[in-house]
């Protein structure tokens, strides 16, 4: 019986691609590193599965672990969200807000990057500096001067309040100039001697050159935007224009027999979560070698 | 066509001095190559020319005009670099026309033709759909230099092309520049640190050290007359040998002496300047031989074998004299050992003496040396003593 199993956990242990001893027996390091894995992996996804299994429940209140079991709400649930909750709205503000910040911090970011590596400017590497300085000051702790001039200039409540204070960023800017080191500076110096002005360059030879790292910084920052909350809590006053992640903290204020809607809430988290989950899974080959080259 | 003339050429990055003061005057339609070891301020040189250095002073002027603060694509030079600098998202024929385009001086009829010509010259018709990936060392280099070629520039500045190349394929290309430069006869400055590619391929050689020249002059002149120690050793594989002497007048001639032998040298311009003072005697390896196999022996002295090298078309033998140490390619051959003692003699035309303190040449012993110009019928190019 017992041989029997080791059998067969060996057969399942080659079809997974398993390294084995040269005698043939089992290595047993990487079953433990692979057990050890699959176990983070577990923990991790653990909340964003009870989100999905409540999703389809009528309440949503879990107190055993049999109330674990999916229900059969989840139609309701989710029809409920994007029509009565204007969840459908939500995601297509967020969208589009997500949108514009990455591809304006790109925009920026990638000439700020030319200038920076490819310029000959007086006291360009106090540039840098002073830009990755900012980095000391995200957002949240401009809120209160923000506010004030946001709203002097008039832009409370429309789509530029929650994308313009976002567009400059300084980790988009120091990705992409290790990136622009790390290409040959004799590509730069051949395309001087061909006289391909820094416009055509950067859109013919850096931009193709550098695909993947944009790809990746784009998911990292389009996760980024997609999960801003506060701000947009703040300077976003009417419901139509409002976000996602706001929106999702309206239906917490949805009550049912005095408690609150789990059930509806985890439905809006898991519609919420769906877009950047689709990106990451998407594109999660740029996603790891942006990160290399960060580890350069 | 266009001439290229440096005039004290200084190039300084902060505290370092990468090039100072070179002249040096260069024809239409030559070859020139430009070698030292690393650091001695040859790539600077040429990217100087190039424009993609500004100078710290002097001049670089192509067909008499002066291009300091010219920029590079007004200089009308193409350059091939050492890892060829071909764009890896374009085809051989975009990385080949991309910058022809950018000019904006060519119509696309014109640009076909040309990539069409140039691709005949350089055999990679085949390739030219093929991004740099697909290619293998010696295609991408092909491609690089058809990019250089349909621009149709002044001048080619070539920084160690053929570097990143295997051996076999590097003596292969070594060849096909040679004949290209022979069909187009486009002014090229080529700079390499292998002395093997600039004896090979230049027309004139240019040896530098510390961003300044020891000499220019055609590669067998510069083997055979260098103008300084520092040229004497670093043309020539193994180096030149190297023996410190005291050059002593006896009777009507002159001997080097040196502890362990005495060597009488025939006479020649330089010889009575130097008498009673300390010398470095200069000896190639193929220059000596065992005084065996010679003819006449003029002199001979002993050596202690320490190591053989057998290269197949000689043997290379590691000697001990005294406490210096010689290098001699001998017959393949000859049975000789280890630990052996062996007589040796030298041929008594290719003796080199040199300033002890400067290493500067100060004889030698071919009666044609002072006689033979260093470029037929252009004085011009007399070696440069830099000291």
């Amino acid at each position: 019986m017992l041989g029997t199993i080791v059998e067969y956990s060996k057969r399942w242990y080659r079809a997974v691609g398993g390294t084995e001893t040269a005698a043939g027996g089992i290595d047993w390091e990487t079953v433990g590193v692979h057990a050890l894995l699959a176990l983070s992996v577990f923990l991790l996804v653990l909340p964003v599965l009870i989100a999905a299994v409540v999703s389809t429940k009528e309440t949503g209140i879990v107190t055993t672990p049999a109330d674990l079991v999916p229900g059969s709400y989840a139609y309701e649930n989710y029809r409920r969200a994007l029509v009565d909750f204007n969840f459908d709205q939500f995601l297509l503000n967020s969208f589009v807000m997500s949108i514009v910040i990455v591809v304006g911090k790109l925009l920026l970011s990638l000439l700020a990057a030319l200038a920076i590596v490819y310029y000959r400017i007086p006291y360009k590497d106090f540039v840098f500096l002073f830009i990755l300085f900012t980095l000391m000051l995200p957002v949240p702790v401009r809120f209160v001067p923000l506010y004030e001039l946001v709203v002097n200039i008039g832009w409370s409540n429309t789509l530029a309040a929650i994308t313009i204070p976002y567009l400059a960023s300084a980790t988009t800017v120091f990705i992409l100039r290790q990136h622009f080191l790390s290409i040959s500076p004799s590509m730069v110096e051949t395309a001087k001697l061909d006289g391909v002005g820094p416009i055509k360059f950067l859109v013919y030879v850096l931009i193709p050159m550098s695909k993947g790292v944009l790809v990746g910084v784009s998911v990292i920052m389009f996760v980024y935007a997609w999960n801003q909350y506060l701000w947009p809590l703040v300077i976003i006053d009417s419901e139509s224009r409002q976000v996602v992640q706001v929106g999702l903290s309206l239906l917490e204020g949805e009550a049912m027999a005095g408690d609150v809607a789990w059930a509806m809430v985890m439905s809006g988290a898991i519609l919420t979560l769906i877009p950047p989950l689709a990106l990451l899974v998407l594109f999660r080959k740029p996603l790891l070698q942006t990160f290399t080259i960060q580890q350069k | 066509m266009t001439s290229v003339t440096l005039s004290d050429l200084h190039k300084e990055f902060g505290d370092v001095v990468a090039v100072r003061g070179i002249d040096l005057e260069i024809e239409d339609g030559e070859f020139v190559v430009v070698v030292g070891p690393s650091g001695c301020g040859k790539s600077t040189t040429l990217r100087s020319i190039a424009g993609l250095e500004t100078v710290t002073s002097g001049e670089i002027r192509m067909d008499g005009r002066n291009v300091v603060g010219v920029e590079p694509k007004d200089r009308n030079v193409a350059m091939v670099f050492q890892n060829y600098a071909l764009y890896p998202h374009m085809t051989a024929r975009r990385n080949i026309t991309f910058g022809m385009k950018s000019g904006g001086s060519f119509d696309d009829d014109e640009i076909d033709r040309r990539v069409e010509e140039a691709a005949d010259i350089l055999d990679i018709a085949d390739l030219l759909d093929r991004k740099p990936a697909a290619l293998s060392g010696g295609e991408r280099q092909r491609v690089a230099l058809g990019r250089a070629i349909v621009r149709d520039p002044d001048v080619f500045l070539m920084d160690e092309p053929l570097s990143n190349l295997d051996a076999k394929l590097r003596i292969q290309m070594r060849a096909e520049l040679a004949k290209l430069h022979d069909e187009l006869r486009t002014t090229t400055i080529y700079v390499t640190h292998d002395q093997t590619e600039a004896m090979t391929l230049g027309e004139r050689v240019v040896v530098m050290n510390d961003g300044e020249i020891q000499q220019v002059a055609p590669p067998q002149r510069l083997y055979d007359y260098p103008a300084n120690r520092f040229v004497a050793e670093f043309i020539g594989d193994p180096a030149m040998n190297m023996f410190p002497v005291t050059v002593e007048r006896v009777g009507d001639g002159y001997e080097a002496v040196h502890p362990e032998f005495r060597l009488p040298l025939p006479a020649g311009e330089g010889l009575q300047e130097a008498a009673g003072s300390a010398a470095v005697l200069g000896v190639r390896p193929e220059d000596l031989l065992l005084a065996s196999e010679a003819d006449a022996a003029p002199g001979t002295f002993e050596a202690t074998v320490q190591v053989t090298e057998p290269l197949g078309d000689s043997l290379l033998l590691e000697c001990a004299v005294g406490d210096g140490a010689l290098k001699v390619h001998v017959s393949p051959r000859a049975e000789i050992s280890r630990g052996d003692r062996v007589e040796l003699t030298y041929d008594p035309d290719r003796l080199h003496l040199f300033d002890a303190e400067t290493g500067r040449a100060i004889y030698h012993s071919d009666p044609d040396a002072t006689a033979a110009p260093t470029v037929p019928g252009d004085d011009r190019a007399d070696p440069i003593d830099q000291d």
